[in-house]
């Protein structure tokens, strides 16, 4: 079985079997508060699934908020530390896109996109999934300024979401597994340098 | 249960601490600092830290059990700080506690930064137990705390704390006037090697006696650093030289002669002939010769935990929880999060409710 965690949204777990098919989810909509619901949602899935057998967990790398993205990261992590089982980076995007391609019936080529904060968003292009199953990534992420979505996309139909299914999260895991592949690296998808900047010389106080 | 193995994270500012200890006993105390990185902004840059949290975790806890020759299904519980601290590196600490909790299935205690500073005294095999009630006074570069400890795990109040700066922000900021890297406490201690502490009167935060109704332990280095500002325009603007010796050992003085006078007048007013001194800023050679000095002389005995248990760890995080478990008790619920302004009252958070 395999565990899904992904806060960069709202936050969502959930546990599916090696084929795909549900065992539990649970998941709250609110863009805040992942700290504090994480690990509550965490048991539930665990307990609601006879847990013991999980054999992966599936981390949602983003892109999203930094300060939440990263909780899910860290408490998946921790999981698999405590299981000794490996963790498995996607894409959060690639949920969203096998939510669109296998409940919407969404056909060809479409983008998916999230709010990235600071008046832009976040933007992937799929075009149906590879032979594994797997949503066919055609244009890696980029943050485009949202007043420039339209141009940008050029015709490519955008699917816009505000929650993620970790049940599909977990199901792109489980074809990545099964195929050997590695769909994401270490790093969170931050797509953003932390925003500082090198000091100057101090301000004058005036004498 | 009389010895419960814990390990505990810690997370509230730049230093990555996973400690583990069994009871009293210290297993190990593991630090992953990212404070290098922090180096070219002159200070402790929050977004920075918490990528460094989220990177160092792993790698952290693997080195803990190493070190510590336990496996994670041996632990009794696990502990983290909820606070307080920097909020978005404090939520790293916070999922990696509950997703390790729920995969052991085992307890979780989230308990609050300021009283693990004083939990690291107890880590001290070698000296008497710690003596209540004691003052004690934290200083680093995210605090500057003066606190009544009248017990560890349930009595814990704040006398004062600093209504600006940080000392060690102060330092650091200070060392920056005086084109010094960062960090900028051991940068001013090796610069005020040569001088003199008595050649500039810098003023003293919050000690006129207008101040000292209101925030009689309250601190200001505020104040303080600009003035230093001032001292070294002027000294540009006369076209001299900086005597960098002497307003580093200055500056220094002012700072050392505030935190001790208001720690032993806490004493005094208090009755309470005891120290405790805790914080990174504590590695300051200066601030303790002066602290010992003036404590003899008020008959204040001073506790000053080894410096590898006074800058932010783990390992104290983990004492605490161990001392809220002898004590009896109850883990957290799993919904607490992290509280950035943390009041030191609140020494473990989400305790669950008793089973009927
Ligand atoms: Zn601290």
């Amino acid at each position: 079985m395999i565990l899904a965690v992904d806060t960069s949204l709202g936050t969502a777990v959930a546990i599916v079997a090696d084929d795909g098919a549900l065992r539990a989810e649970a998941s709250t909509d609110d863009p805040m508060g992942h700290a504090e619901v994480i690990g509550d949602l965490l048991r539930d899935v665990v307990d609601g699934a006879d847990g013991d057998t999980v054999t992966h967990v599936v981390a949602g790398m983003g892109p999203g908020p930094f300060t939440g993205l990263r909780i899910g990261i860290a408490a998946a992590r921790t999981f698999a530390l405590g299981r000794r089982i490996p963790v498995v980076p996607v894409p959060s995007h690639l949920a969203a896109a096998l939510t669109a391609i296998d409940e919407d019936g969404v056909d060809g080529r479409f983008a998916i996109v999230t709010d990235a904060r600071r008046r832009e968003v976040a933007v992937t292009v799929f075009d149906g999934v590879d032979e594994m199953g797997i949503p066919r990534v055609v244009a890696e992420t980029v943050l485009v300024p949202r007043a420039g979505l339209d141009d940008a996309l050029s015709g490519t139909t955008g699917i816009e979401v505000s929650t993620l299914s970790a049940a599909d999260l977990a199901r792109v895991g489980a074809r990545a597994i099964a195929a050997g592949r590695t769909l994401a690296g270490e790093e969170p998808l931050y797509l953003r340098h932390p925003d500082v900047s090198v000091p100057g010389a101090p301000k004058k106080v005036g004498l | 249960m009389t010895e419960p193995l814990v390990l505990g994270i810690e997370t509230s500012c730049d230093e990555t601490g996973i400690g583990i200890v069994r009871g009293r006993t210290l297993l190990s105390n593991t630090i992953a600092s990212s404070m290098d990185e922090h180096a070219r902004y002159g200070g402790v840059v929050p977004e920075v830290a918490a990528r460094a949290h989220l990177e160092a975790l792993q790698p952290s806890i693997d080195a803990a059990l190493t070190e510590a020759g336990v496996r994670l299904d041996d632990l009794d519980a696990v502990a983290v700080t909820s606070g307080p601290g920097l909020a978005g590196a404090l939520m790293v600490g916070v999922g990696a506690a509950k997703g390790l909790a729920v995969a052991l299935d085992k307890p979780l205690y989230a308990v609050n930064h300021l009283v693990g500073h004083i939990a690291a005294d107890i880590l001290t095999p070698d000296s008497e137990p710690l003596e209540y009630p004691t003052v004690a006074l934290l200083v680093s570069g995210g605090h500057t705390s003066l606190l009544h400890v009248r017990d560890l795990t349930t009595d814990v109040e704040m006398l004062g704390e600093t209504m600006d700066d940080a000392a060690g922000e102060a330092f650091d900021k200070v060392a920056r006037l005086l084109s010094l890297p960062y960090p900028g406490g051991p940068e001013i201690d090796r610069a005020a090697l040569d001088g003199d502490p008595e050649a500039i009167r810098f003023p003293r935060g919050l000690s006129r006696a207008s101040d000292m109704a209101k925030h009689r332990y309250d601190f200001s280095f505020s104040g303080l650093k600009t003035a230093v500002a001032r001292w070294v325009e002027r000294c540009e603007a006369d076209g001299v030289e900086v005597p960098v010796a002497d307003v580093a050992a200055s500056f220094r003085e002012a700072v050392v002669d505030v935190l001790v006078t208001k720690a032993l007048a806490a004493c005094a007013d208090l009755g309470v002939p005891r120290l405790l001194l805790g914080g990174g800023v504590i590695a300051n050679r200066r601030l303790r010769e002066v602290a010992l000095a003036r404590a003899e002389a008020a008959g204040v005995t001073v506790r000053i935990p080894p410096l590898s248990l006074c800058t932010d760890n783990g390992a104290m995080i983990a004492a605490l929880a161990a001392e809220l478990i002898s004590s009896g008790r109850r883990p957290s619920t799993l919904a607490f999060g992290a509280d950035s302004t943390l009041p030191v009252t609140e020494i473990q958070v989400g305790e669950s409710a008793a089973v009927a």
